[in-house]
């Protein structure tokens, strides 16, 4: 296993042809109500095929995180289907869900690192939780921070981390176990424009080696500069548009160097 | 300057800290409890031992009045009557009192003055009982009304009856109070648990969505959880022992109060304490996660 770039590159595949494999993630007619309030999503209906790379945009309170929720499993649809990897979220055994969630990572909006634990710590959870053996994986994670340019914070507790650096570590700490998707909720929320940029060429690097990337902003700019395909969430309702800019994110394929 | 990190000389870090500021007030509470319910406990069985022993000190004697005639000399005829009580079966000894003693016992009401002298006093004889096979009241009657001496006898039955509902009372009581006290504790270390658990919340959700099996999220905060409480309760069983065994030591094996007699046997009863405790605290940890993992999706 390695994350380094330089494994053979395969296209990007931003806006991936269907296949004949089911779509990492599939929406029909959902909609997603809390209590008795009014629906926040509405008649949701997309697919996410493997490899995709998609931004999810819309006004602050549109729904972005709640309809990430979803792919996450973190939230149940009051109606219609969700299917995650060709799965019914709804008819999945409880018992399955937690093996389902490891081929997921998130970036949560709110970063939620273990503030006890060191950088390595805190990058190596999904595959402690996942039961591997250090010895299997403890080389992957100090090339992965290498790569996120962490390289020489991993003994750093996250309070001495600049708000780039937890971004980065959250993002390292959502592809460690190599999940499938990658789900990310305002990863350029705590960072300059610069550092955003950043965050974003990893993204597109892990697009690059097949993960299926979606990322819900509100950065109107940065989406604009990716050239990648845009939803964009409305009063609960989904469009689907192509970023009107061409990709400005640096011509040539990035690395470490680039970060 | 501070060595560089190795990750191939990383050691996994507990996934949930060691030690958390919150836990001091968590800790405090437990070790309080446990010090209370540890104290109800020896306080429990000192009312028993008390208890029983006024019981078995009313059981083993017996007192007989030895009244005289003009023509008798006293103190022989109590004298008369020791010897015939030797020969009863069931009687261990008999000492009877001489007039001086007599005359102490009455001199609260009467007075130490010259009308004491000129009275025919009545002996008192006190008999020790075989405890195993005590002589009966009659028995003692018969025997010496039979030598012709005019005796009363009281072996306490009055006195044991009320005797015995007290010392029942007073062990109920402790029983009860211990009981009170330990069910107390277990629920307030639960309440405590729960609250500390909810405080790390966050922790168990982030395990959740990062794909932790339910069980292994509660394995984590049951272990967390029960140390502290077993650290906690050895604290506060240890001060209740403490605090026992210097009871003990100033008032010996009677204690500073007969009411409450403290053997050192007693200070056996704080070394489930801490266990107990620990038990309490993991299943009440394990129960609020499982619980907080079922509201989750």
């Amino acid at each position: 296993m390695s994350f380094c770039p330089a494994a053979p590159a395969s296209p990007v595949v931003n806006s991936a042809v269907p296949s004949e494999k089911p779509p990492t993630v599939r929406f029909r007619d959902v909609g997603l109500r809390y209590g008795r309030s009014p629906e926040i999503l509405r008649d949701i209906s997309f697919d996410l095929e493997p490899g995709s790379f998609h931004f999810l945009t819309g006004a602050s309170g549109a729904g972005k995180s709640s309809l990430l929720k979803l792919i996450y499993l973190a939230n149940r649809p009051t109606r219609g289907q969700v299917q995650i990897f060709g799965q019914d979220a709804q008819r999945m055994r409880p018992k399955d869900l937690p093996g389902l969630r490891r081929r997921i990572g998130v970036v949560f909006q709110e970063i939620y690192l273990m503030e006890h634990l060191n950088v390595f710590d805190n990058t190596v959870l999904p595959l402690r939780i996942a039961g591997q053996n250090p010895q299997d994986y403890r080389n992957d994670a100090a090339e992965l921070l290498n790569w996120v340019g962490l390289g020489r914070r991993m003994d750093a507790m996250p309070e001495t981390l600049s708000g780039g650096e937890r971004q980065r570590l959250a993002i390292a700490r959502a592809v460690v176990g190599r999940p499938s998707i990658v789900l990310a909720d305002e990863p350029t929320g705590n960072v300059d424009h610069e550092m955003g940029l950043r965050i974003l060429r990893l993204l597109v690097e892990l697009n690059r080696l097949g993960t299926t990337i979606l990322i819900a902003s509100h950065d109107q700019d940065l989406v604009a500069r990716s050239g990648m395909p845009v939803m964009h969430l409305d009063g609960g309702r989904l469009s689907h548009s192509q970023s009107p800019f061409q990709p400005d994110l640096g011509a040539e394929p990035m690395g470490a160097g680039d970060i | 300057m501070a060595k560089a990190f190795d990750h191939r000389r990383w050691i996994p870090a507990p996934l949930l800290p060691r030690q958390d500021g919150r836990d001091a007030s968590l800790v405090f509470v437990i070790a309080v409890l446990c010090f209370l319910a540890c104290l109800t406990g020896i306080g429990g069985l000192g009312a028993d031992r008390a208890a029983q022993g006024w019981g078995r000190q009313l059981k083993g004697s017996a007192t007989i009045i030895v009244r005289s005639t003009i023509s008798q000399v006293p103190d022989a005829v109590a004298d008369q009557a020791v010897q015939v009580l030797g020969q009863v079966p069931g009687v261990k000894s008999a000492i009877a009192q001489d007039r001086s003693e007599a005359e102490a016992l009455l001199a609260p009401w009467l007075g130490q003055d010259s009308v004491l002298q000129n009275l025919p006093l009545p002996r008192l004889v006190n008999v020790q009982l075989d405890v195993l096979k005590p002589a009966t009241s009659e028995s003692m009657a018969n025997a010496l009304k039979a030598a012709g001496l005019d005796v009363t006898v009281d072996d306490h039955t009055l006195w044991m009856k009320d005797i015995g509902r007290a010392g029942d009372m007073a062990r109920g009581l402790a029983i009860a109070t211990f009981a009170l006290m330990a069910l107390s504790a277990a629920a307030v270390i639960t309440f405590a648990t729960r609250a500390g658990m909810s405080m790390r919340h966050q922790i168990v959700e982030l395990l959740h969505l990062t794909g932790a099996q339910d069980r292994f999220i509660a394995d984590l905060f049951q272990t967390r959880f029960a140390i502290m409480a077993f650290f906690a309760g050895f604290l506060g069983a240890g001060a209740a022992a403490g605090l026992a065994a210097v009871v003990r030591t100033l008032g010996g094996a009677e204690g500073l109060t007969p009411v409450l007699p403290i053997a050192w046997t007693d200070l056996l009863i704080t070394l489930p304490c801490p266990v107990v405790a620990a038990l309490v605290a993991a299943l009440a940890a394990r129960l609020t996660t499982l619980g907080l993992l079922r509201a989750m999706p």
